[in-house]
């Protein structure tokens, strides 16, 4: 079946199986390999991308499902060479080791703080609940988090 | 890596188009997908015909109307997480939702789709029959209404026949009445060893109904009738709870697995179900 959707501003068409997944739409059709292809169970939280204005895992959506919508990845953050300050804070608080979870990391504290620009730490564990870091580096995640939340002006958006 | 077996995909426009696509045994509701993608993608489900109703917004509502707590089949679970209307009514609704999957699945699965696909491990299961929720399933010749309690013929099986869906859920609402759920998982996001709903309805200190749901623990159509019964009509005192909840541990008939073994699942729903009756009755009081 033909798919479009809207992938970080620009419209993609692909002719693709109804059972492709999301995640394997974007890394292999489209090659935004930004998201990681983790546990594969929707668990790790790895392929977290944004569908429409909604964070999902994207191994546990088709790519059907997406048609006619808009997604958003990890390589959508930084705007004209300017990081988000989210990615800022991971860069400052060193909230990423070997990096296999972050672009899911990022995009839901991305979320997270569109919608809370100021969350307490009890709030951003309980979003990022869903997410696993396999070098266990949450604390500089958490904390990677509220450097963004406190730089939010300070990087032009 | 896990690939679904082939499958057709299909988007319904309206509900009537929905039950105009769902006409054979092998297609299958897709909603929030959260179940029923995995499964597909471990082979445990291989429908012909996937019918994706993710765009009818007017399955997505929660809202009261004629004394009823009408939940669209369609509402995530972060809706419902977060609907003031529900959890003042039934505050077992939010105790439950906080502990559903992880704030990302939340914003997807649906609260119809959790009782669809009819896992004995899925939490609302038991919440919708402590509550003694109605589902109104909806077929090209109208709706017809069904008690949750009659709603799971079994494991991943439901009354639903080919042509049909699930559209709202019922909950009558009374004054008087608290309600809480209590759960034991392994880890954050995971599914329950054991937990326990309860529904009280009390009449100055007196139960006059009582509703019980236990999750994960093979009671019939998760609920513990037994305790039940013997609750009501009975002084809503703490002594009665432990009693009702030793009765529910009795008859419910857990399996041991890699959660744990018997002996322990009845342990959790003996304790759990004495917290959550204590704090419904709190709640009732309140």
């Amino acid at each position: 079946m033909k798919v479009t959707v809207t992938v970080n501003g620009t419209d993609s068409a692909r002719d693709v199986e109804p059972r492709l997944l999301l995640i394997h739409f974007l890394r292999d059709e489209l090659g935004l390999t930004g998201s990681h292809w983790g546990c594969d169970t929707s668990n790790c939280g790895s392929c977290v991308v944004w569908l429409d204005e909604t964070p999902v895992k994207a191994c546990t959506v088709l790519a059907a499902m997406a048609d006619g919508r808009s997604v958003r990845t990890v390589e959508d953050l930084a705007k004209n060479g300017q990081l988000d300050p989210v990615q800022q804070g991971f860069i400052e608080c060193h909230g990423l080791q070997c990096g296999f979870c972050t672009p899911g990391m990022m995009m839901t504290a991305r979320w997270l703080l569109d919608r809370n620009p100021d969350p307490a730490e009890a709030e951003i564990r309980e979003v990022l609940s869903g997410l696993l870091c396999r070098c266990t580096g949450y604390e500089n995640i958490v904390r990677s988090v509220r450097w963004a939340a406190e730089h939010a002006e300070d990087t032009a958006k | 890596m896990q690939v679904p077996s082939h499958v057709e995909y299909e988007r319904a426009t309206s509900v009537e188009h929905a039950l105009a696509l769902l006409g054979r045994p092998d297609h299958r509701v897709l909603a929030g997908g959260h179940s029923l993608i995995p499964m597909m993608k471990l082979r445990l489900a291989q429908p012909g015909v996937l019918v994706d109703i993710n765009g009818l917004a007017e399955l997505a509502y929660i809202r009261i109307e004629q004394g009823q707590l009408r939940i669209g089949a369609l509402a995530r679970h972060a809706d419902l997480l977060d609907s003031a209307t529900a959890g003042q009514h039934y505050p077992i609704f939010h105790d439950a939702e906080r502990v559903v999957a992880d704030p990302i699945v939340r914003l997807w699965g649906t609260v119809g789709g959790s009782l669809c696909q009819a896992d004995p491990s899925e939490d609302l299961s038991a919440v919708f029959a402590a509550v003694r929720a109605t589902a109104v399933i909806r077929g090209r010749d109208g709706d017809r209404e069904v008690p949750v309690r009659e709603f799971h013929l079994g494991p991943y099986e439901t009354v639903i026949g080919p042509g049909e869906l699930l559209a709202e859920i019922r909950v009558p609402v009374h004054p008087s009445t608290g309600s809480a759920y209590e759960k034991v998982a392994r880890r954050v996001g995971d599914w329950s060893v054991a937990a326990a709903g309860a529904v009280l309805r009390l009449q100055k200190q007196t139960v006059k109904q009582a509703g019980i749901g236990l999750t994960a623990v093979a009671a019939e159509h998760f609920v513990a009738a037994e305790a039940e019964d013997f609750l009501r009509g009975k002084p809503a005192t703490e002594e009665n709870f432990s009693k009702a909840a030793k009765i529910a541990a009795e008859h419910c008939r857990p399996i041991p697995d890699q959660r744990g073994p018997e002996d322990y699942k009845r342990h959790l729903v003996g304790e759990l179900t004495t917290r959550a009756l204590r704090r419904a009755a709190a709640r009732a009081a309140s």
